[in-house]
């Protein structure tokens, strides 16, 4: 990531023998200076007894915010909020123990989103560990599997160069989540604060420019391809603006068409012609029969996952894949590749690009003419459309609606996870990167409300908004409390089915109808609840209103709920059904099969 | 990926930082996800102590394996991975403890067949031995199940631990 490039690190450079940076600091100070001087503005955290010291450092300072929110999880979800709209590492700090293991959802959703993370916690005094101490859990163990790398720091002395590498394993090469587990005797005990020179790891040294041969090879195929597509995802967006800037210069002098992932949203414009929309499950027509035919397909930080192939057997069959990736373990996971590259996808653009320019590709691309009239039948299709109700809200509308007024206004959109989310995916346009965030890899009910916390926290006068379902948005509901407490001007747009919509619309599609435990039984008064946390409540219904609602919403100084009572029986559409490829989409309106076999309910 | 090629045996050197957890970070990987292992040894190989060596033996279609390579590859310890089983010829060493006990004619077969496989008695009484024997793992299972009719009573073995033939390293 390109924030890397712009720390400095005043303690590498510091001259030797310089009595005031060698006086003995203790580890809770140490910490506390080398993450000024990493540019860390903000800690996402929630105290308890083992980071008091480190607590201590925070209230003694005030070059770095602290923002204190109401469970570790959304902790973890605001600092990646943070992290994605601004590029840079999102810092967590959480005490031992249940602190920790609060933590673990958010770093499991860091770690498939490939979201940089810095996860301090706080754990028992050194020779308590392994004793079952008060709040002690094994945090390196139970985050192994959800970190891209963890620490566990046992010599106060190697505080300084622990969090520097942290920093650098979190930010390169694919990003991810890191820990560093900090007994408190260490974050009590002094040592000279000295940095041992070199910020990386002492190997970890991922591959950043792409193989020149295999580049070739795939600018040579793009080219010669008379059905290409080009399929981007969140691999964009983590390699910096520029390699959404690349791609759109990429897919306009080529032509090609363009879809995304759900991660990759912004990377290319929406409202560019050539952009098809989102592909996958729940993707467009367009996307999916294009994906199905292409005869090349450049995939760009994309992964091929099961919500983007459908059935494998039956995906894009008959094209040659190109596959560009920082991460050699997402090549040939899923999906056969024919032309492997491990590349940062910006690296990688740069050079197709130049080799697309060099060899004069353009001359010898076969028209596409014939290829975009296909995609403008697929399009013709109007596969979002629904029917509109003058009776209520129709969920796709309050979209639209929303849409219409956030126009022009570089909102930045958080979703929680369910069919509001695969709507705002389909509905809101996205035209620059960083202003999407949502929880893609792991699906987590109650990521958006505390990532759009993170991402006002970092735009403070940006127009922040957590698209949420009436479920999800239960799942952490005591953030209201954090953002009453630094009166974060947020919206919250409830899209309230009274239902777990999502999996309602499998339990119809699926299991003949059966709502077992679907139903959102007992919702509060959505309204009244934000009052109680003093904050504005507003609720609408009738779809005549919903204008209005909206606006006031928009409008209002300070952080609004907005309960939008929509339709409670509507279904996500188009999608793929269980076991079927991408040419075998539903549309709305559709007879609706039921899937074929047990092996295709058990894929979905 | 469901992938139905032939499944075959690898037998993969993995170079690690000698870091606490390394190992552990190994072989979560392998039952994360699912991967086999037949068998896996450890040790420092540097005077420094800096850097481990890791065999595993491991199976798998072609492109289970190829995930397993990258999958290590991209753990922020692991310096360097080498598929054994595709990269040329290579040596495999397996070494096992074998305690026998019997009497009488037993007794002299065991010592004989011991004899012929070149095993070395580290251990003997009067009515047992335990004998150490070196060699590729096949070889060693052709001896503990001749053993077994001879009065074996247990075996404890290392797993392989392999190098690739001819003057180059990792
Ligand atoms: C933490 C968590 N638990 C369970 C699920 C499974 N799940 C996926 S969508 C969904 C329903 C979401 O309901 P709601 O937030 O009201 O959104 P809707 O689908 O109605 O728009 C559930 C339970 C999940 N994704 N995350
Ligand atoms: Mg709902």
């Amino acid at each position: 990531m390109a924030s890397t490039k712009t720390i400095q690190d005043p303690a590498a450079t510091g001259a030797p023998g310089d009595e005031a940076a060698n006086a003995p600091m203790s580890g809770a100070q140490m910490i506390l200076k080398a993450l000024v001087d990493l540019g860390v503005d903000t800690i996402f955290g929630y105290p308890g007894g083992a980071v008091l010291p480190i607590y201590d450092e925070i209230f003694k300072q005030d070059k770095i915010q602290h923002i204190l929110v109401r469970h570790e999880q959304a902790a973890v979800h605001a600092a990646e909020g943070y992290a994605r709209t601004t590029g840079k590492p999102g810092v967590v700090l959480v005490t031992s123990g249940p602190g920790a293991t609060n933590a673990v959802t958010g770093l499991t959703d860091a770690m498939l989103d490939s979201i940089p993370i810095i996860c301090i916690t706080g754990q028992v005094a050194r020779h308590l560990i392994g004793n079952d101490a008060f709040q002690e859990a094994d945090t390196v163990g139970i985050t192994r599997p959800c970190t891209k790398h963890n620490y566990l720091v046992k010599d106060t002395a190697l505080v300084p160069d622990v969090i520097y590498e942290a920093f650098y394993v979190a930010t390169n090469g694919r990003p991810g989540p890191v820990v560093i587990d900090m007994p408190k005797d260490v974050q009590i005990e002094k040592a000279p604060y000295a940095r041992s020179g070199h910020r990386e790891h002492r190997t970890y040294r991922p591959q950043v420019d792409g193989d020149e041969a295999a580049l070739r090879k795939a600018a040579y195929a793009l080219a010669n391809g008379a059905r290409p597509i080009i399929y981007s995802g969140g691999g964009i967006i983590n390699a910096g603006p520029e390699a959404s800037e690349l791609l759109t210069e990429f897919a306009r002098m080529t032509g090609m068409p363009v879809t995304s992932t759900l991660m990759g949203l912004g990377a290319f414009p929406a409202s560019d012609h050539q952009f098809l929309g989102m592909l996958g499950m729940h993707g467009t027509w367009e996307a999916n029969h294009a994906m199905h035919d292409c005869d090349v397909m450049l995939a760009i930080g994309a992964r091929f996952d099961d919500r983007v192939t459908g059935q494998i057997d039956g995906f894009s069959p008959g094209s040659t894949k190109i596959q560009v990736d920082i991460d050699l373990s997402s090549i040939n996971k899923n999906v056969a590749v024919d032309i492997p590259v491990i590349a940062d996808a910006a690296s990688a653009l740069r050079r197709l690009i130049a080799i697309w320019k060099e060899e004069k590709l353009g001359d010898k691309q076969p028209p596409l003419v014939a290829w975009w009239d296909q995609i403008e039948r697929w399009r013709m299709k109007d596969c979002l459309a629904y029917a509109d109700s003058d009776e209520m809200i129709m969920p796709q509308k309050a979209l639209e609606r929303l849409q219409h007024y956030i126009d022009g206004k570089e909102a930045i959109i958080a979703t929680e996870v369910g069919q509001h989310q695969m709507w705002a995916a389909q509905f809101l346009k996205f035209d620059k990167p960083n202003h999407w965030l949502t929880s893609g890899g792991l699906g987590t009910m109650g990521y958006g409300l505390p990532a759009t916390i993170g991402a006002q926290i970092a735009f403070p006068d940006r127009l922040c908004i957590d698209v949420s379902g009436d479920a999800s948005f239960q799942m952490n509901l005591q953030e209201l409390g954090t953002i009453s407490q630094y009166q974060l001007p947020v919206k919250i747009f409830i899209m309230n089915n009274e239902y777990m919509g999502m999996v309602r619309q499998w339990q119809d599609l699926s299991y003949d109808g059966r709502r077992s435990h679907s139903y959102s039984d007992s919702l509060p008064d959505f309204e009244k609840l934000a009052e109680a946390y003093g904050i504005k409540g507003m609720s609408v219904e009738d779809p005549a209103k919903l204008d209005d609602a909206i606006q006031e919403m928009i409008n209002h100084d300070g952080p609004v709920l907005l309960d939008c009572r929509v339709a409670k029986i509507e279904n996500c559409f188009p999608m793929v059904p269980a076991g079927a490829a991408h040419n075998e989409m539903l549309l709305a309106g559709d007879v609706i099969a039921k899937p074929k076999d047990d092996e295709a309910l058990a894929v979905v | 990926m469901k992938e139905t090629g032939p499944i075959a045996v690898h037998t993969i050197s993995v170079i690690v930082d000698n870091e606490a957890g390394v190992l552990a970070r190994v072989i979560g990987l392998f039952s994360g996800r699912g991967y086999n292992i037949e068998s896996l040894t450890v040790s420092t190989v540097d005077t420094s102590h800096e850097t481990s060596r890791i065999t595993i033996v491991t199976s798998g279609t072609r492109m289970v394996i190829e995930q397993i390579k990258a999958q290590l590859d991209r753990l922020v310890p692991v310096h360097k991975v080498a598929d054994l089983t595709i990269e040329g010829d290579f040596v495999s060493r397996d070494l096992a403890l074998v305690k026998v006990a019997g009497v009488g004619e037993k007794r002299v077969e065991a010592l004989r067949l011991a004899e012929a496989f070149r095993a070395q008695v580290v251990d003997a009484s009067r009515d047992s031995f335990v004998f150490e024997l070196t060699g590729a793992a096949n070889k060693l299972d052709a001896f503990v199940d001749l053993m077994s009719e001879l009065g074996l009573v247990e075996v404890a073995r290392t797993g392989a631990v392999a190098l690739s033939r001819g003057q180059s390293g990792l």
